[in-house]
């Protein structure tokens, strides 16, 4: 089986600091893969390297294949823009437009050339479902994004970011701002959406990768130090530094 | 239903299964032994081997809720109450393996008057109905269930307990057949071990339930 995304190699410095150092990895298709590791260790650098966010970083520069669907992304000659209409990103803290719910939801469809009504509102009802918003705001749909909690905010921005049908969704902490209810909603959402999707997610929260992920990989200090199945890195971790990191001994 | 709750219905369908797989090794046993069916002492025997590999499997499964779950309060429970019922089947496994292995050695059927003496079925059918009203409040939480397994462990203990005059008096009457006779001794402490265990895993049932400890709580078993 061709993995969903694969990096060969990667090597990634932000001037003088080397913060991806020869990162191989590989992960298939619907499935939920968690990134650990302390602050600094390179989880969110390698997360944006999927959609070439580090590319707004200046003097950031990127080595080594990133492989979507066995497509080397890493190609100065890529066009960025389509490359992010398939791969969606959730943020640490909310960031709806301040605009309708619907709107938010139907803002990149709008722009991938989307404007009849019908599909535009099946389009939007499927997305807000998928995000188990639908029955909190579909009577509401033209009321303002930001009226809404932080919690139905951050499932909001999942459905904008499902609405346009990427295969690849990258999450940067996609609860840190979150308080435990809605953490807890927004995780089973992610159980759930792999079914569909391959997720990609940057969590502080140990508990939380071991509860939603398939697979978890643990970095430090730029390197990718073990990466396993979830069940076997928080059972029985193959390296030290590992079972250091998650027994809390360090980081 | 969540993640962990879907994790947690699938670890209570391992405990129901494994239930049933030591119940029927069980009930063979017994078969095998008043039968003197030496082919179905070996199938025991090697049955006991999927007991194991059950208990190790149902092991797993609880261990990885806790370290990828956190489970707390009942479902907290519930993965402990199942760890150690878990144990308690497979060594009620052991002890139908146990009876196998005796019906494996003995030579000739035992008088139908001393089993009916020793009640020797009706402990068995005690011990059976024990690990059904276990399996019931175990897949129901209903600890009401699990209560009524107590009142029976007596009565398979005061079996017990009347067996070793029985057995004295015939061994007295028959020198010839004394080691056959403490076989059957055997057998019976075995019955009553079973007993002891499905009482074990009842208090268990209770914990995950109603959150209440009667382990070594000997005045809640002699109220009953």
């Amino acid at each position: 089986m061709t993995p969903k995304i694969e990096t060969k190699n990667l090597q990634l410095y932000y001037g003088a600091h080397h913060a991806l150092k020869g990162i191989d990895f590989s992960a298939n298709a619907n499935t939920v893969t968690a990134l650990i590791g302390p602050s600094g260790c390179g989880k969110s650098t390698f997360l944006r390297c999927f959609n070439r966010m580090n590319d707004l970083i200046d003097g950031c520069d990127v080595e080594g294949q990133i492989l979507i669907d066995g497509m080397n992304i890493n190609d100065r000659y890529l066009n960025v823009d389509e490359l992010r209409k398939k791969v969606g990103m959730v943020f640490q803290k909310p960031n709806p437009f301040p605009k309708s719910i619907f709107e938010n939801v139907a803002y990149g469809l709008r722009i991938n050339g989307i404007n009849e009504k019908k599909i535009l509102e099946e389009k939007v009802e499927k997305a807000l479902k998928q995000a188990a918003l639908w029955e909190e705001v579909k009577d509401n749909l033209k009321k303002s994004a930001m009226s809404i909690s932080g919690g139905q905010q951050q499932r909001l921005c999942i459905a904008r970011a499902l609405a346009v049908e990427p295969s690849l969704v990258l999450m940067d902490e996609p609860t840190s701002a979150l308080d435990p209810i809605s953490t807890s909603k927004v995780e089973e959402l992610i159980y759930q959406l792999k079914e569909k999707y391959t997720i990609l997610i940057v969590t502080h929260n140990m508990q939380q990768a071991a509860r939603v992920s398939d697979k978890t990989a643990f970095f430090y200090i730029g390197e990718m130090i073990e990466y396993n199945d979830t069940t076997e890195i928080f059972t029985n971790p193959k390296i030290e530094r590992t079972q250091n990191y998650i027994t809390g001994r360090f980081g | 239903m969540t993640h962990l709750e879907t994790e947690l219905g699938k670890l209570k369908g391992d405990i129901t299964g494994m239930f049933i797989l030591v119940q029927k090794q069980l009930n063979k046993s017994i078969q095998s032994l008043l039968a003197m069916d030496k082919d179905l002492a070996r199938e025991i025997i090697a049955a006991e081997k999927r007991v194991n590999a059950e208990e190790l499997k149902i092991d797993r499964v609880c261990e990885n809720i806790v370290a990828l779950f956190n489970p707390v309060a009942v479902d907290l429970r519930l993965v402990f109450a199942s760890f150690k019922i878990n144990s308690h089947l497979e060594r009620m496994g052991d002890n139908a393996k146990g009876i196998a292995r005796y019906v494996l050695e003995m030579n000739e059927k035992f008088d139908t008057e001393l089993i009916e003496k020793l009640q020797l079925k009706e402990m068995f059918s005690a011990a059976n109905k024990m690990i059904d009203e276990n399996i019931a409040a175990f897949e129901n939480g209903d600890s009401s269930k699990a209560r009524l397994v107590f009142e029976m462990d007596e009565r398979v203990d005061a079996i017990n307990f009347a067996a070793t005059n029985i057995v004295a008096d015939y061994i007295k009457a028959n020198t010839d057949k004394t080691v056959h006779l403490l076989n059957l001794m055997s057998i019976i402490r075995k019955l009553e071990r079973v007993g002891d265990l499905q009482a074990n895993i009842a208090e268990e049932i209770i914990f995950y339930v109603d959150a209440e400890v009667l382990k070594h709580d000997k005045s809640f078993h002699n109220k009953l």
